[in-house]
């Protein structure tokens, strides 16, 4: 199918489900089930005086900075986890651990201990994922080429090169992997964050529509931050992911 | 180049799921001469990897010692799979060994020239024959002007053709770029064809049963018939 083809399908499918809403907010006829129209109206309204903009930037720059904290924290735990069977025996249990802690329970203690800030805020996050990337990481490491080590060690590649050309290449499935899935998962927990401790943020306005039963913002809300996710997978990550991958068959 | 001189008191693997212990050498000893092309010949399981692997040292878990008359030799490695990094192209794996920098890709492509390959110079290998990425394999290791070049059975599963074509570039490389080779190889005719010495491995520990000078001309070893009456004469016919 060529590219044209295959976005007109994609277009028709998502324009049959906003006639499926549209149907079902006519046959229900009730404000809690607002239709498409409504919808756009309340984010037209949160967009004129900005408020739109701004949370989806804050919640945008929270999502960041977890994000980023836990694929570095995940990585450096994953591999060294990976490379080292005894690190692994001593502890691969704490990421199991840590794997199956409750969301709610690591954001509720993050608050309690270091208060309603900030860094509270993007610390639970990051903790949340961490064990996630981690898990994922130490997979690719395991499966790292013992074949590759030793062409490099015969021919002498300094340590930097070596984990450059050899090393890392060879990361990069597991790393998109955890990228993708951590982003999805990033997203999804910082509304909750923003939701139990934070003044602004896309959590917060949705927390604020929930109590006035105003679901058309919440709509509003949700349609377009899940619209900024969506192009930063596709503007971002997909095109990354393919240059990483050129050189396979 | 550089000669190799080979000690080893002991080398065994320790038993490990199901399979017994090995001893793979005891007192084994070998002198490599500067300059000589040394085949290792022997069935498959002797421990001919194991020993290029100590001597390239990779494998460290032996008792014994490998020195070499240069101090701290360039080493090369024609492993029996090509290893190439599949995500760099023809030239930068050809590269790899050397500093990185412009000179490096340089000399890179004229390796690749004489090994018959520049106009794949920016192909990924994986898209390559088994035979070219074989060649690359040489072009690495030719690259870095090794002193001494370690050679795992790196001609097998080509057809005989193709391996006929890359032991003549072999030798050829070796014309311009003289090294002591440590060949290894289960094919007595490949042997006879490149060797200036053949030595024969047999029995668990490896021991060496024959050990025998080849005087061949360069035109004799493209004569089968002296090929094999020298295969005949050393008793490796088989």
């Amino acid at each position: 199918m060529s590219t044209a083809a295959r976005l007109l399908l994609t277009a028709a499918s998502l324009a049959g489900l906003v006639l499926l809403w549209q149907l079902a907010a006519l046959l229900i006829a009730s404000p809690l089930l607002p239709g498409p129209a409504a919808v756009v109206a309340a984010m037209a309204r949160a967009a004129e005086s900005g408020a739109l903009q701004t949370n989806i930037a804050i919640t945008l720059a929270r999502v960041a900075a977890s994000f980023l904290i836990a694929m570095a924290i995940g990585s450096a735990v994953g591999i060294a986890l990976g490379r080292s069977v005894q690190l692994n025996e001593l502890f691969g249990p704490w990421v199991v651990v840590l794997l199956n802690l409750p969301a709610l329970v690591v954001i509720i203690l993050c608050y309690v201990w270091f208060g309603l800030t900030e860094a509270a805020a993007i610390t639970a996050v990051a903790i949340n994922k961490i064990p996630n990337v981690a898990v994922t990481m130490r997979e690719g490491a395991a499966a790292l080429s013992r074949d590759l080590d030793e062409m490099a060690r015969v021919y002498r590649l300094p340590r930097l090169k070596a984990l450059r050309e050899v090393t890392l290449p060879q990361l990069v499935p597991f790393f998109a992997a955890s990228a993708r899935s951590g982003l999805a998962l990033t997203w999804k927990i910082v509304l909750v964050v923003e939701l139990l401790g934070r003044s602004n943020g896309v959590g917060f306005e949705l927390q604020t529509a929930f109590q006035l039963f105003d679901v058309a913002t919440i709509l509003a809300y949700a349609l377009a931050f899940t619209a900024v996710v969506q192009v930063i997978e596709l503007g971002l990550l997909q095109p990354w992911e393919r240059r990483a991958n050129r050189w396979r068959r | 180049m550089s000669a190799i001189h080979i000690d080893i008191a002991e080398k065994r693997y320790p038993a490990v799921a199901g399979t017994p212990a090995r001893e793979v050498f005891q007192d084994f000893r070998l002198e490599v001469a500067a300059n000589e092309f040394l085949v290792l010949l022997g069935a498959s399981g002797l421990g001919k990897t194991t020993l290029l692997n100590i001597v390239a040292g990779l494998d460290t878990a032996y008792s014994g010692s490998v020195s070499f008359g240069a101090q701290a030799p360039r080493i090369a490695y024609a492993f029996q799979s090509p290893r190439l990094l599949p995500w760099r192209t023809v030239l930068e794996n050809v590269a790899l060994p050397l500093p990185s920098g412009a000179e490096a890709s340089a000399r890179a492509m004229a390796m690749l020239a004489e090994v018959g390959l520049a106009d794949l110079a920016s192909a990924y290998p994986e898209r390559l024959s088994l035979g070219q990425q074989r060649r690359v394999a040489l072009a690495r290791a030719f690259v870095i002007e090794p002193d001494v070049l370690l050679m795992d059975e790196p001609f097998v599963s080509l057809d005989e053709a193709g391996a006929a074509r890359l032991r003549d570039l072999l030798r050829r490389l070796l014309a311009t770029r003289p090294a002591t080779v440590l060949f290894v190889t289960h094919d007595s005719r490949e042997a006879v064809e490149l060797a200036s010495r053949i030595v024969v491995l047999e029995g668990e520990p490896a021991r060496i049963a024959r050990d025998a000078p080849v005087g061949l001309s360069r035109e004799e070893r493209g004569e089968p018939l002296r090929v094999d009456a020298l295969r005949l004469a050393l008793g490796i016919g088989g």
